[in-house]
This record gives structure tokens, sequence and C-alpha cells, in this order.
């Protein structure tokens, strides 16, 4: 990281003279950093995947590319069986994540660092790979048929079911039609583009009191819609963001609306208690009320609970014989990356014993 | 002062040893450099002198005329790669590429300098078979880790094709430009000013969108 000193240069002594809007300065006139996010990993590894056949019976077919689906892709080549890997974003939620603390060897390292460590360590062997596809379903057959968005179909002996979870969407007016206009899911992502304007941020737990934290530095004013008639985020993030004088806090409320033709221009709240409704202005909305399973494609196929969470054994089995899962998409407790490693290696060791049993 | 640490130099160097050809770097900027500018052309230099393959050619947008517009560069700071042959494939940064989207610049680097991954055959028959010109620009902010995915899949299918040509534009450097296009999220790609996506989209849903053009 180079420190950047400030200097004020003729070019943008002209500018000022020019009197043009004084938000394209913003970048100029603090002095700034230069980091490098240099991924170094990604550009060494050899890369020996092989596409996918759909002719062929694969041993294991893993549906997922986070934590638990990378960490049973390696628990299954190490084992020797055939395996395929269908991943719709790679690392899931971890490439989103900011820091990671919590996961051990590392004091600290970045969600896209860890994912490419996972990646590269994948990268090694000849796995079937596909990635930018989901999956549209799943047959519960002797062999099970993976079939994707693109039609393809994939076919496994065993199936591994490592989706994850996804932002959850308020599924209100508004939201669908204005992602990328103003309605954002990822705060690392997008909040530098808020500087000097109004954003809203629905959800007070963690992630929301993060996304308003990356919000309130830059934005004139972060107003926080929490339904709840407090915050639930941690006590150190509560803290941080109390010392911002442009935050805003809307308490037992929820969103009703989102406003705008080509870009939010505000949203409609409702109070639960009241239903009084108020109208805000500002120009985004960053959603972070928490996450749903990625298990749409296995309904009525395997069991899940009243979360649409997948139910498994302590060996990680669905309530259909060769159909396996394991991370978040399923119902254990405490959704965390160093959880979701383990639950993938005792998914493919399953699913490497239940093979084993059969053949 | 050097822009890179000992230990990114270092990893730099590594990287940049994968070249395969030499790649030559077009750097835009002006006489009277912004401090934005000043600082690509930098970035530019200091990356040049870890690979003997590396050269830097600067031309300034308003002196180098013509050479602005055989390049098609109309804004600074501006890269454009060429390949061993000083040959053009239409691919552009706008912006200093730091943060996380140091890795697209060397990824395309690489790429230009031959050293790239095979493209699946119906992927690639695709990309081959686009016969009208498509600008696609992406607008990045150096902070998103999405970013430099959809930038690498823009300038693989510039790469890929003559017809097509594609941009890296970092939002917080062309701020009027990013609010002409309602950028709010990012990565946002525009397709010839026609069609949008949003996110870091694979090669396959670019193609869907430009068999609609």
């Amino acid at each position: 990281m180079y420190i950047y000193n400030f200097k004020v240069d003729i070019c943008l002594l002209l500018e000022l003279i020019l009197n043009l809007p004084l938000r394209i300065f913003e970048g100029f006139i603090k002095e700034y950093n230069m980091e490098f996010n240099l991924s170094a990993v990604s550009f060494l590894s050899e890369k020996n995947f092989l596409s996918i056949e759909e002719a062929k019976v694969y041993d294991v077919v893993i549906i997922g590319g986070g934590p638990a689906g990378l960490t049973a892709a390696v628990y299954c080549m190490r084992k020797g069986v055939s395996t395929a890997i269908i991943i719709k974003d790679i690392g899931g939620q971890v490439a989103d994540t900011a820091a990671v603390e919590n996961y051990l060897g590392y004091k600290y390292i970045n969600g896209v660092e860890l994912v490419e460590k996972f990646k590269e360590q994948v990268q090694q062997f000849s796995i079937a790979y596909e990635e930018g596809r989901s999956v549209v379903s799943l047959s519960d057959d002797d062999i099970k048929k993976v079939v994707l968005d693109n039609g393809k179909v994939v076919q496994g002996k065993t199936v591994i079911i490592a989706s994850g979870k996804t932002w959850r969407k308020l599924n209100v007016p508004g939201e669908d039609r204005l992602v990328g206009r103003g309605v954002a899911y990822c705060a690392i992502c997008d909040a530098p583009l808020f500087a000097g304007k109004i954003a809203i941020v629905a959800g007070g737990g963690n992630s929301g009191i993060e996304a308003a934290l990356d919000l309130a530095a830059i934005a004139s004013k972060v107003v926080v819609v929490q339904n709840l008639e407090n915050l639930t985020a941690d006590k150190i993030l509560i803290e941080k963001l109390s010392k911002f004088t442009n935050v805003e806090y809307v308490f037992k409320s929820h969103v009703l609306e989102i406003e705008g033709d080509e870009k939010v221009t505000g949203v409609v709240v409702e109070n639960i208690q009241t239903k009084e409704k108020t109208s805000i202005v500002a120009d985004g909305i960053f959603i972070s009320i928490g996450l749903d399973p990625n298990s749409d494609f296995v309904k009525g196929v395997v069991d899940m609970n009243r979360f649409n969470e997948i139910n498994t054994d302590s060996f990680c089995r669905t309530s259909v014989e060769g159909i396996f899962a394991a991370g978040d998409v399923t119902s254990v407790p405490f959704k965390q990356i160093i959880i979701a490693g383990g639950e993938g290696s005792k998914a493919a060791l399953s699913a490497c014993e239940y093979i084993m049993k059969k053949d | 002062m050097a822009l890179f640490e000992a230990k990114i130099q270092e990893q730099l160097k590594n990287i940049l040893g994968n070249m395969k050809n030499e790649v030559k770097i077009v750097y835009f900027t002006q006489e009277i450099e912004c401090t934005l500018c000043h600082d690509t052309r930098s970035f530019v230099q200091e990356i040049a002198s870890l690979n003997d393959k590396l050269s830097v050619k600067v031309y300034d947008l308003v002196l180098d005329k013509e050479k602005a517009q055989l390049y098609g560069v109309d804004k600074i700071p501006a890269i454009v790669l060429l390949d061993k042959d000083g040959k053009d494939y239409g691919i552009k940064f706008y912006g200093l590429p730091g943060g996380y989207e140091i890795n697209s610049f060397l990824g395309t680097l690489l790429e230009v300098s031959g050293h790239k991954e095979a493209l699946p055959g119906d992927i690639l028959k695709r990309i081959k078979a686009v016969d009208k010109d498509v600008h696609i620009q992406v607008f990045v902010s150096l902070g998103c880790p999405h970013c430099p995915d959809a930038v690498s899949v823009a300038h693989r299918l510039a790469l890929e094709n003559p017809r097509i040509k594609a941009d890296m534009v970092d939002s917080n450097n062309f701020v009027p430009m990013a609010q002409k296009y309602n950028v709010t999220g990012v990565p946002k790609i525009i397709f010839n000013d026609r069609y949008e996506l949003v996110g870091a989209h694979p090669l396959n849903t670019f193609l869907d969108v430009i068999e609609k053009l």
C-alpha cells in the first residue's frame, strides 16, 4: 500500500476555477491510498479442469462452489471417485465478505483471497467443472439426474447439495425493477457509489449495520430501517455506527415499496404497529435482511424444515438415499465458513462410503 | 517512490513470468496531468519495468489526436493493450486498475500476450459468429471483488472477435459518465448503450445479450 501525499496540481486548479460540481473532486481532495488486492494464486496454479460429459454417470455430483462444495470436491478427488462440480458463484457468500477473522490458519484474510485459496486447492485435480450455471431440478432415481439452467443433464450415483444461501429479497414493488439502479445487496461493492447521497439500509443485523458503516463514511445521510424495536447486530458494530452523526434509525417498521422510474428516488416504510406510512427520499437502498436457502430446485424431493433448509442427519444424509447435503443450505445450526467446510468433508466421505457399499 | 510494495512486486514478477509474447501498453494522458493520470502513468511504467516483454508508449489525448482516434480513446487516463505485432483488439482500461481490478488487468495482459485458457468449443463458436459492432463498457469500483470477473469476460470477448470492443471504466473516476448510465451498483455492463447487465455474469450471459443486439 502506498500512501499518497495530496498535491494540488494545475489541472485540478483549472477545474476548480471552472466551478464544476464538487463531487468530481472528492476523490482528489482527500488523501487516498491506492491498494492492490492481488489474487496471486489464481494466476499461478495449473488448471486441470475437465468439461462435464452428459453421457457419463459420475460417482459424485456436487452442486455448489462455496466452502462446503469446494471442500467436498477436494475430499472426493483425493478418494479417487469420479466427480463433477456445478458452481453458480464461486465462493458463494465468502466472496462477498470483506474480512474473515475466524477461519483457522488465517488471523485475517479477505473473502476473495480465501476463495482463491480454496479454488487453488481444487484446481490441482482433474475434476469435471462447470461454472456460472445453476441447477433447476434433481431427480431421486437410482441414477440421479441434475438438470442445469441451459438444459444440460448431469448424472450421478450420488449428489451432494451444497448450494448455500442468497440474500433475502424484500419482495416489495420496485425491488426487481430497480436492481443496480439504486437497489443493492453488496455493500463493499456499491457503497462507494453513494458519496454525498442518501441511502437506506433495510435490516439492523450484522450485515445491515456493516453496510450502514460503509455508507455513513461517505453518504450525506443513512437511514437504517429495522422491523424490531432495536438493532440485533453485535454491540461492537452498533457502537461504531453511533459515532456517526449522519445516521438515522426507523424502528418497528418495514419497507413497503421502493419508488423511482429510472432509478431509486425514495422508499415507503410502514410502522408495523400503527400502520402509519412514511415516504423517505433516498438515492438507494441496501437490503440486508438475512438469507434464504437455495433449495427451490429440490422442493418436494428431499425433506426440509420450515425455513426451507434441507434436513440432514449427522452423516449429512437427506431423506433420499444417495442425496447428501452440506453447509448453509442445510438445517445444521450456525452458518459459518469453518462449519460449512467441515460439513462438506463429511458429506463427501459419506457419499464415498455409500458408493463403496453399493458397488 | 514505488507504487507497489516489495512483496507485491515479487508476486507481479512471477505472474508476468507467464507472458508468452511481448505486449505494448499504450497509455493516454495529457500535457498537464491530473493526479490520477500521473498515478496511472506510474502504474503502467512500474508494471512494465517488471518484465522485459512489456513496453510503454505514452501519448497525449490532445496533441496525439490521430493516435487517440486510431485506438478510439475519448477520455483519460486510458490504457490500451496491443499484442506483439502491435495489433489492437479494442481492449481498454479507463482509470487506474487498482484495488481488485489489478487482477483483471493482469489477466487481460496475459491473454493479450498469448497465454490464455482454451474456451469450450460451443462458446468460442458463438463468439466468432458475432457479426455486428459491439461496444461493451464495464463500470467498476476498485473495492468490488466481483468486478474483475466481468471485466475479464468482456475483454476476452474483444480478444476473440474484432467486432467486439470492451472497456473497463472506473465509476469513481468518471463520475458524470457513471451518472449518465445510472451506475449505482457494480459491475454494471452496458452493451452498445442499449442493453445492460448488473453483476458478474459468465460468458454465456454476455453472449445472450450480444445476440439480442
